[in-house]
């Protein structure tokens, strides 16, 4: 029999490894029926439903929750807030992870992984804005691996090469909140080609401009969220520093999403005035608009202002997993639920099992290397050999 | 018709002075919500 035990005496065999193995292996089995037996084999994608759950969440939900790795680290080294110098290195890492996911994620979708370069060598269309997306988050995820590395170098010992990544932490900063203003914002406005198919209450001119400030929430909610479950389940790996910074980090990055959400709620009114949309609030469609902006949008502000005013860390954690929600179903309406609203509900999609079991597999992906790499490479905590450069 | 919609003009004519009055709103709106947030700051 095998030896199951780790080299620090405990088992490999916990609850959390269990399931996650089971998920990796059914992932596994339909990774394997996606690529030959085709979308059809593992999908309800159709004419009429040509993006999915796929699309929907692993790459809208995923690119928007990645934000907090350019926001954090405009707030750190773009706007001088060194107080939140210890958040920058996870929400990287966390960034880094979720645009990594979502090009893993978007093969199922696309397929023929081979081809993914083709849009820059073999037909360029530079006026698509799936081109503009293609290349910001290409760009991007080598910016967030170029930042990365400092992490990576410092585990293996490289300090040469680390020294010259880190001189370029300030021109990186600057690549990536470019990049991310352009593809977050373009990402919304990809459903601008589909004014008769996405319900009027979604559907607005602004698309782009309120992709973007929901990335902005999304990523500031996101650092929050990802901090509180460190806390949680790494707390042994963090240093004081880390642990004396992440009350101030809440306190800062919960007064922040609260002032943005704020922003964004009229500017979601201004939308409704802009077309005259008011009279859809007292349909069925207008009762679940409601639902998303007084109880995701709204409430979020109001529970994080109300934290920030108090001191309150338990309240400003559990209102970013509020806002994190929040913009998951935002996503998830302007893809899915209000999209093809028109069409009869047999026609209406819903994910096959297997479309879900993916989607679950990539999150479990990036939950086990987000876990190896923070149990082994100084993310939650300052490398003894370089505490003096801060 | 008095309030009905029958031109682009008129479209526009009401969906701007509405959203006019929206910004009036939040221009009045911001500064008190900044205040809530931040009164009781250091």
């Amino acid at each position: 029999m095998s030896d199951t035990r780790t080299p620090t005496g405990g088992t490999l065999l916990t609850p959390f490894n269990i399931v996650a193995g089971l998920i990796l292996l059914i992932g596994a089995v339909i990774t394997v029926l996606r690529f030959t037996g085709g979308l059809a084999a593992v999908s309800n994608l159709s004419d009429y439903n040509p993006w999915g759950l796929w699309i929907g969440f692993d790459l809208l939900v995923g690119v928007a929750l990645a934000a907090g790795g350019f926001v954090t680290s405009a707030a750190c080294y773009i706007f001088g807030l060194k107080r939140y110098h210890s958040a920058v290195r996870p929400a990287i890492l966390t960034a880094f992870l979720g645009y990594a996911l979502v090009v893993f994620a978007l093969h199922y979708d696309v397929g023929r992984p081979w081809r993914l370069p083709y849009p820059f060598i073999v037909q360029p269309g530079t006026t698509s804005l799936l081109f503009e997306v293609g290349a910001c988050v290409a760009l991007y995820l080598t910016v967030l691996f170029i930042e990365y590395t400092p992490a990576a170098l410092e585990w293996l010992g490289l300090k040469r090469a680390r020294s010259i990544v880190v001189k370029l932490t300030l021109l990186l900063t600057i690549f990536g909140v470019v990049l991310s203003t352009l593809h977050q914002s373009s990402l919304g406005a990809l459903f601008l080609i589909a004014p008769s198919k996405l319900h009027p209450l979604w559907y607005s001119a602004y698309l782009p401009v309120y992709f973007f400030i929901s990335a902005i929430i999304a990523g500031l909610s996101m650092v929050i969220f990802e901090s509180s479950m460190a806390h949680k389940y790494f707390h042994d790996k963090m240093d004081d520093t880390h642990l004396a910074e992440a009350d101030g980090v809440a306190l800062g990055f919960g007064k922040a999403a609260s002032f943005v959400l704020f922003g964004y709620f009229i500017i979601k009114v201004v939308g409704l005035a802009v077309d005259n949309n008011w009279h859809y609030l007292v349909s069925g469609w207008g009762a679940w608009y409601l639902v998303e902006i007084i109880g995701f949008v709204l409430l979020p502000c109001y529970l994080y202002a109300v934290g920030a005013r108090d001191k309150n860390v338990k309240l400003i954690r559990r209102t970013s997993g509020l806002a994190v929600l929040g913009i998951v179903l935002n996503r998830f309406n302007i893809s899915l639920i209000a999209f093809n609203y028109h069409l009869p509900s047999s026609e209406r999609y819903f994910p096959h099992w297997m479309e879900i079991g993916i989607s679950v597999f990539v999150v479990t992906v990036g939950v086990l290397v987000y876990r190896f790499i923070v149990t082994h490479m100084p993310i939650l905590y300052e490398h003894p050999d370089y505490k003096e450069e801060h | 018709m008095e309030g009905q919609i029958f031109t682009l003009q008129d479209f526009m004519y009401s969906t701007k002075s509405i959203t006019y009055l929206v910004i009036v709103a939040a221009l009045i709106l911001f500064p008190i919500f900044w205040r809530f947030l931040t009164s009781r700051d250091e």
